[in-house]
């Protein structure tokens, strides 16, 4: 359990959102020319990061609005919070 | 050789107060060079090089594990074994393990108190109901042993369970089967530890994977902690650190990997003489030789790896606990803990080769590991030692993801896992 500052609501706890999985994997622009290989690539296949990674969550039970997290998963610490759309901060790339 | 457990061996100890057995197995530091290296001294892969040893005659093996054995999940999930599964693939798979549990004591010398007491899988909605009767008859046409029980034989199987129809999610039936139980989940890693041993496997723990060396398509070796160790066949059995060995082989898996949680009460008298789960309410319990009541809570659903999970998890849980079972009410619970689980997107595991020569997989038991533990080592040894699946894991292989080919058991199973 932590504290997630929501970007629209401000700081609630972790059990109002609802994590929505790594960020930033861009939809193929045209499907049908895409392989298997590509596909498994796009729906199944993830970083799953032990240390910082990107996520995206909701805000399930408030505004019902996502956003992206970036996070340690390695000890839940957040690090930082921004829009869907905005760019990822790059110190943590 | 190791000295055969027995009564006699028992009474012989007992003269030199219990201070002279002989040590169950070593602790050797690593050799330049092994034919195979397993990564994961848990249950799985010492069950793998246990078979690898015993029915490939495979030699010069090692197991490497960055803390000591049986200290990951093996030791933190709450031992339920069972093989109701609905798939033929999974229902294959999860019976060849509990075919194997029914004489691994024996088989390992070693007492893994592996009790066939039952488990109780409830119904709480029409759907519960609907999918616990077709599970019950896929499993009957593949020979595993299901009976469909009404809310009266529920009750009579385990009175404790509150029946009454006012309760939220009221009991509408349920499904049992017999041979399933539980065993003692560290004896499993033990027993296997020793025989591994005493064929001649090094277990070595405190040794952690910290890259994996290749050239091209073929395997040089792993660096890890304790130096530089030579290999050509290396065996991935990490649990929840899975992806983090994958990604030193360049390799990419469809796991996410959650903290799964488990909490046991303070101990009592025996209670319950079976295992309950509930998947609608999410909860299951079962009650320890030592009197505890071991109860298991969800996953988050976020990435974490952390050990640790979220209070309104088992306070979810808890809940739906008293709701069933008021007579627990005033139980106190004594620890709770969690457990890094790896997921796939279709909730079956992974045993297989891939795309690099000689990386073996045998990751995503998600949160049902621990029952298939002597079934996955054989099937995995197998398929290390063939470099090829057994037929019974052949539907488990990492291709699967891109084929389509899924064995979907998330809503299949019907149950917590």
């Amino acid at each position: 359990m932590f504290l997630i500052h929501c970007p629209y609501c401000g700081e609630r706890e972790q059990s109002e959102f609802k994590a929505g999985g790594e960020a930033h994997i861009v939809r193929p622009k045209q499907p049908t020319e895409l392989s298997d290989d590509q596909w498994a690539e796009y729906l199944f296949m993830r970083k799953n990061i032990k240390g910082v990674q990107f996520e995206r969550w909701v805000h399930a039970h408030g505004c019902r609005k996502w956003f992206n997290m970036v996070r340690d998963t390695s000890n839940d610490e957040i690090k930082a919070i921004y829009k869907m759309g905005e760019k990822p901060p790059t110190k943590y790339k | 050789m190791k000295n055969k457990y027995s009564i006699i061996s028992l009474i012989k100890n007992s003269f030199s107060y219990h201070e002279n057995w002989q040590k169950a197995w070593g602790d050797p530091e690593p050799k330049k060079e092994y034919d195979i290296v397993i990564i994961g001294g848990g249950g799985h892969g010492l069950a793998t090089a246990y078979y690898l040893a015993k029915k490939h005659d495979m030699k010069n093996i090692a197991v490497v594990e960055k803390g000591w054995i049986g200290g990951g999940n093996t030791g933190r999930n709450t031992t339920i074994i069972r093989s109701n599964y609905l798939w033929d693939a999974s229902a294959g798979l999860y019976d060849h393990a509990l075919k194997i549990w029914e004489n691994l004591s024996q088989e390992l010398n070693y007492n893994v108190m592996f009790s066939q007491r039952g488990v109780m899988n409830l119904a709480h909605n029409l759907q519960d109901v609907r999918d616990l009767k077709r599970r019950t008859h896929a499993n009957r046409l593949n020979g595993i042993d299901a009976v469909y029980l009404n809310t009266e034989q529920v009750k009579k199987f385990c009175p404790i369970i509150n029946t009454s129809p006012d309760i939220r999610y009221p009991v509408l039936g349920g499904t049992l089967q017999r041979r399933a139980g539980t065993a003692r989940h560290d004896a499993v890693a033990w027993g296997y530890a020793r025989g591994a041993d005493e064929m001649g496997v090094d277990i070595i723990q405190n040794c952690e994977v910290k890259g994996i060396k290749r050239s091209g398509n073929n395997l040089d070796g792993i660096e890890t902690t304790k130096g530089f160790i030579k290999t050509k066949k290396i065996g991935v059995v990490a649990a929840g650190h899975s992806s983090v060995i994958a990604n030193m082989a360049g390799l990419r898996l469809p796991l996410e990997s959650k903290p799964l949680q488990a909490l046991v009460s303070e101990p009592v008298k025996p209670i319950i003489d079976t295992v309950v789960m509930s998947n609608a309410v999410h909860a299951y319990v079962s009650q320890s030789d030592k009197g505890e009541l071991v109860i298991g809570a969800g996953t988050d659903d976020y990435v974490s790896y952390s050990q640790k999970g979220s209070h309104d998890i088992v306070e979810g849980t808890l809940n739906a606990i008293l709701e069933l079972y008021p007579i627990f009410s005033r139980m106190r619970m004594l620890r709770q803990w969690g457990g890094i689980v790896d997921i796939c997107p279709d909730a079956s595991p992974i045993i297989s080769k891939t795309p690099i020569k000689g990386l073996y997989f045998n990751c995503g038991w998600g949160t049902g590991g621990f029952k298939a533990t002597p079934g996955s080592g054989d099937l995995f040894a197998h398929t290390i030692a063939n470099d090829e699946p057994h037929k019974l894991n052949a539907a488990f292989n990492l291709n699967r993801f891109v084929s389509g080919d899924l064995v979907d058991e998330h809503g299949a199973a019907a149950v917590a896992h």
